[in-house]
């Protein structure tokens, strides 16, 4: 019954899916908080910037991003990303497009719960001596980043179905094997069943587990 | 100016900020130098690149029916997939345990799928069991993956939506006498729509951004196709990224701005309830993905 798979590496795709998920996200992560911090900051500029690459990045389509870093970059700038390897080069590529994608949305995630700090602590923390920095780094982004893991995980979640965009420039990740097999095998049916069954196997659990931790760590007001 | 995070600046940190703001400038400054370098070094900034964006040809041949490609599908997708959402997102709220089982299955099924992998299904199932000619077959596609992947997102906006109407206005409209389709109908919908509107309009930002997913893997004629066939007759790649990207741009930032003057409006007029559904509102934040892009907004779809 499930004959179709032969020759089909399905487990590599997801793999390759599950890879490009977890160094995206961790790349985002940091960027996405920085820039956090910059639109928070006292400085004008710094603001400035913050929200001119929120506002731009998050109305750009994923694809152009990621199809300007193959066509773009890669073949006009030559950017190898440090490899000579083609596939190693798109993934790389591909990498670097969901980063520069999915920090904007952990901006705005991590700015949000900022948010949710009462001016209070932010307060007291001055009224001690901290300043700018030890009050972000101390008091506001750790309570902030335990109130926001709901929304991050919504971030991540949209980030492991984003992946699938990287079958536009050629990284063998699953959507592109599916295209493949949807085109050669006759079991549309299945096939789109067994592909859409990966993705749920990865998504659901990861939103089950945070949203359990989100309840578990909310800091208690 | 007060901030949770610093104080009203006094003359030393006045002075520090400014020192931050010029070293910020100069890094940013060298960052664009150094692009432009780039750029120059690869011939990226000769005339001839972008001279063709001046002409009425490259706007009346390729991006403008790339564009008009772009709107028809996001606008179809959004006027099917809408009374879908809604019919989804009300049986959600049955009190039939098997409808609301059944409607639950089935969104969550498809918000847990990339729209991507929706769109290269449909396009398959339609080239192996319709007769739709092969220039129709990506627009149905495209608008097909869109539909069943905002419809379920939609759902969730109008559940969120009814779920945030106070409870008295359903036990006020039972105590009149009215039944449950017509307390849903003239009592629930009408107001819940009022503060779905901003999260409707941000969801179609989400809508158009995916259209994109359609040109490059199926060939779906829109703007970020059409830059392809545009860069190959004038041969400005990057110019043409650059063109196409700010078309996107602006066109989603002036539904995003809408989206948020809605919102603005809605809060402060007397009619509504004053819920909006928001990024701040409570009932909302992790219910609704959505707003990335190739999924969601708040992060979602691309």
């Amino acid at each position: 019954m499930f004959d179709f798979l032969d020759g089909y590496d399905v487990l590599a795709a997801f793999w390759m899916t599950v890879k490009l998920t977890v160094i995206s996200a961790l790349g985002s992560l940091i960027w996405g908080t920085l820039l956090a911090a910059m639109r928070v900051s006292p400085v004008p500029l710094m603001r400035g910037f913050g929200t001119a690459y929120v506002n731009i990045v998050r109305n750009t389509p994923l694809t152009v991003i990621i199809v300007f870093t193959s066509l773009g970059l890669a073949d006009t700038f030559g950017v190898t990303m440090g490899s000579e390897d083609f596939a190693v080069q798109g993934f790389r590529l591909a990498v670097l497009g969901f980063i520069v994608y999915t920090a904007a949305f952990v901006c705005e995630a991590i700015r949000s719960g900022i948010n949710t700090v009462p001016v209070g602590q932010a307060e007291a923390a001055r009224a001690i001596g901290l300043n700018f920095s030890q009050v972000l780094r101390l008091i506001v982004l750790p309570q902030a980043f335990r109130s926001v893991i709901g929304p991050l995980a919504n971030v991540l979640i949209a980030l492991t179905k984003n992946t699938t965009v990287a079958a536009a420039i050629g990284v063998a990740e699953a959507a592109a094997l599916m295209k493949t097999m949807i085109e050669n095998e006759a079991q549309t049916l299945a096939i789109g069943a067994v592909f859409a069954l990966g993705f749920i196997v990865l998504t659901l659990p990861t939103g089950l587990f945070l949203g359990w931790l989100s309840k578990r760590l909310a800091v208690k007001r | 100016m007060s901030s949770v995070l610093y104080d009203t600046p006094g003359p030393r940190a006045k002075r520090r900020n400014v020192l931050i703001s010029v070293v910020f400038f100069l890094l940013l400054a060298l960052l664009l130098w150094w692009v432009w370098l780039v750029m120059d070094d690869n011939n990226q900034l000769e005339w001839s690149l972008w001279e063709p964006f001046t002409t009425a040809q490259a706007w009346t041949t390729y991006l403008l029916p790339g564009l008009a490609n772009t709107l028809k599908a996001a606008a179809l997708a959004m006027v099917i997939a809408l009374p879908l959402g809604a019919v989804f997102g009300i049986a959600r709220l049955s009190d039939h345990r098997w409808v609301r089982g059944a409607a639950g299955t089935v969104v969550e099924f498809f918000r847990a799928i990339p729209v991507l992998l929706l769109m290269l299904f449909a396009n398959e199932l339609y080239v192996r069991s319709t007769d739709i000619s092969s220039e129709q077959r990506p627009l149905y596609a495209v608008v097909t993956g869109l539909v069943l992947y905002n419809a379920s997102v939609l759902a969730e906006i109008v559940r969120a939506g009814i779920l945030s109407l106070p409870k008295g206005q359903t036990e006020a409209a039972y105590a009149v006498g009215l039944r449950k389709g017509q307390t849903m109908s003239s009592i629930l919908l009408p107001q819940a729509v009022t503060a779905m509107l901003p999260a409707i309009v941000s969801q179609l930002v989400v809508i158009v951004k995916d259209t994109a997913l359609g040109g490059v893997m199926l060939n779906f004629p829109e703007l970020l196709n059409s830059r392809q066939t545009l860069a190959a007759n004038y041969a400005n790649v990057i110019p043409s990224f650059i063109v196409v990207a700010i078309i996107f741009i602006v066109l989603n930032f002036l539904l995003t701005s809408f989206a948020s003057w809605l919102e603005q409006r809605l809060r402060r007029s007397k009619k509504s309830t004053g819920a909006v559904l928001g990024e701040d509102t409570e009932i909302n934040p992790a219910a609704i993905p959505g707003t990335l892009g190739t999924g969601e907004n708040t992060g979602g779809g691309n």
